[in-house]
């Protein structure tokens, strides 16, 4: 995949010869009729905006990547995560992480079987995500209330109900990307691309 | 034109007004009152003859015209559709721009609202909105339609025949946007060799992100500010999206307030665990991001009522994520024989064009469908076609053909189901 993702990126920069722009900002579609050309007066840079520091761009940096990239120090266990998960996510989720009303959270069926339908347990591909969409989104109605640990916990315990790592668990920013996806590998990349062919 | 929620009664009154059918029963008394959210409109028996009303600040719509957006669903991660079928041309009311929230809308101040532009750039930079406003500015007309838009034409479960254009499809809406183009701000930035990607990120309560290849970024992604000639909606992102061009809405992101230039995707919920389609065989088609061709018959639909036969024009939209949209061709009985459709020119790449084709209704129950065409060769598919590449179980990107039931009576209910 991640072969196919460099692939993919460098089958669509044909044509637009980034990263090192045409100043003309025309599109290559041919919607210069709605679209004016570029100033041929532009400077090289305008300097416009101020330098962001790294400690600037710690604040808001929270994306977490496959990789482990962007995971906070911390750790969490599963014994731990139940409690965060009886506490904040149980009334959207269920006591299970399968009653709803919200998403369906476990599950280790094909989602071909309709309509079980997609869980973190057969469909999430990274277990990263779950700490990145947690960070930024989760609980619903009081996102960022969680600590890194309650975090680290409550991400063990959504993936021990789905079977995929023991009861006796520790997450962190080592263990976590380690965790194999059952779906990890059944994604591809778009292959529409146009043409008389229905994909 | 001014039903809520598009109630076939007053649907039919309106109707036959404009066809002269029932014009005499319309404004009934001298005083004829429009009751409108508590407010009364009192209508002039003859308006040459007394004073109108006075110059204002802001504009009002005229009392019999209240298009509405129709909610889906309550909660914070909701959406509300465009009345699709109580507009023309092809720019959508700034106040009916169709709304997809994850958390629902934040209020944000301009003054202080941030842009920070970091990664592999020579220069991380944060931007106030006054910073972005100063460089050198670009407008352009185009779509944004949410890939989960349609379901009701493509999953056999939720597929009904009392639905309109706007409970079937209306998360697609069409604006001129107006702001500085990606690339400037990148060229600005200076992106380091080996980027290939970049997650933008908003500033909802579910800090929506999504990881977008570079060279769209490069191509014609725009940082808009403006819509319709003004500055942009809070539910459409106030004070700055991400505008990409053909592409799915949950792309293009809302209240932006980080990009972050990166050699690899996020791999963000959004573009995992959802945005992405289950095929037959086990797999799921990741990145999907350009929306196909489609288009749809807005008139004659449901709830409308066509009160006699005879000359009617068949009234549609047709778009495509691919560039421009070559044809569109309607057939009025249920697919056998197509017709080349007329298309209001200007037609724009990545914008909606609107289509009419005149008939002459003979009285006889039929199905009317469409079919968009864009300059790739794609032609809008059956919905055999698209179940036939990929399952039924794909819950966006259902850009199959829609088709209406027209009953003797003339009314007319959503009738994909019949052909199926």
């Amino acid at each position: 995949m991640r072969q196919a993702l460099v692939l993919l990126s460098a089958v669509l920069i044909v044509g637009c010869g980034a990263p090192e722009v045409d100043r003309a900002p025309g599109p290559s579609d041919d919607g210069s009729a709605v679209l004016a050309s570029f100033p041929s007066n532009a400077p090289d840079h305008f300097g416009f905006g101020s330098d962001a520091s790294a400690a600037r761009v710690a604040m808001w940096d929270i994306d977490v990547k496959p990789d482990g990239e962007g995971l906070p120090p911390g750790s969490g266990t599963v014994a731990q995560g139940q409690r965060v998960f009886l506490t904040h996510c149980v009334a959207c989720h269920g006591a299970t992480g399968t009653e709803g009303p919200n998403d369906r959270l476990v599950g280790t069926a094909a989602w071909e079987q309709w309509p079980n339908g997609q869980t973190v347990g057969n469909y999430w591909p990274y277990a990263t995500t779950l700490y990145d969409y947690i960070r930024r989104a989760m609980p619903q109605l009081t996102p960022g209330i969680l600590t890194s640990n309650e975090t680290y916990a409550v991400v063990g315990y959504i993936l021990n109900m789905n079977g995929l790592v023991p009861a006796d668990a520790v997450m962190d920013a080592a263990t976590l990307p380690a965790v194999e996806m059952p779906a990890r590998d059944r994604f591809v990349l778009d292959d529409r691309e146009g043409g008389p062919e229905v994909r | 034109m001014s039903s809520k929620g598009g109630s076939p009664i007053s649907r039919r009154a309106w109707l036959g007004a404009t066809t002269g059918a029932v014009a005499a029963g319309l404004i009934k008394t001298q005083a004829d009152a429009f009751k409108l959210d508590a407010q009364e409109v009192q209508v002039a028996a003859d308006p040459t003859k007394v004073p109108g009303r006075l110059v204002s600040e802001l504009g009002q719509r005229a009392p019999r015209e209240q298009p509405r957006r129709l909610a889906r669903r309550p909660g914070l991660s909701s959406s509300s559709g465009t009345p699709l079928q109580d507009l023309c041309g092809t720019i959508t009311p700034s106040d009916l721009h169709f709304e997809r929230h994850h958390a629902g809308i934040p209020t944000i101040d301009s003054d202080e609202h941030e842009l920070l532009v970091h990664g592999m750039v020579d220069r991380p930079t944060v931007f106030r909105m006054a910073d972005l406003k100063r460089y050198p500015e670009a407008s352009r007309i185009h779509f944004v339609e949410c890939s989960g838009n349609g379901g009701g034409a493509y999953n056999p479960e939720r597929m009904r025949t009392e639905m309109s254009p706007q409970s079937l499809d209306g998360l697609l809406s069409n604006s001129e946007w107006t702001g500085v183009m990606l690339s400037t701000i990148l060229q600005e930035v200076g992106v380091q060799p080996g980027a290939s990607w970049v997650l933008a990120e908003g500033r909802d309560a579910a800090m929506l992100s999504r990881s977008i290849p570079l060279a769209k970024a490069m191509d014609d992604a725009m940082l808009a500010y403006g819509q319709n000639g003004e500055a942009i909606r809070p539910e459409q992102g106030y004070p700055l999206r991400l505008a990409l061009p053909g592409w799915e809405g949950n792309a293009q992101v809302k209240w932006l307030r980080r990009l972050e230039v990166s050699d690899r995707p996020t791999m963000t919920r959004e573009e995992t665990s959802k945005y992405t389609d289950p095929l037959e065989g086990g797999t799921a088609r990741q990145f999907s991001f350009v929306m196909d061709a489609k288009s749809i018959i807005t008139f004659p639909s449901y709830p409308y009522v066509l009160p006699e036969q005879g000359w009617w024009e068949i009234k549609g939209l047709a778009w495509t994520g691919r560039g421009k949209i070559t044809s569109v061709e309607v057939s009025t009985d249920g697919g056998r024989n197509w017709t080349e459709a007329e298309l209001q020119p200007p037609i724009l790449s990545k914008a909606t064009v609107r289509f009419r084709h005149l008939w002459n209704w003979d009285g006889n129950e039929t199905i009317i469908l469409s079919r968009a065409i864009d300059e790739t060769g794609y032609v809008q598919p059956t919905v055999q076609q698209l179940w036939e590449a990929r399952g039924q179980r794909t819950r966006y990107h259902m850009n199959n053909q829609r088709a209406w039931k027209i009953a003797a009576d003339g009314s007319v209910t959503f009738g994909l189901g019949e052909l199926i």
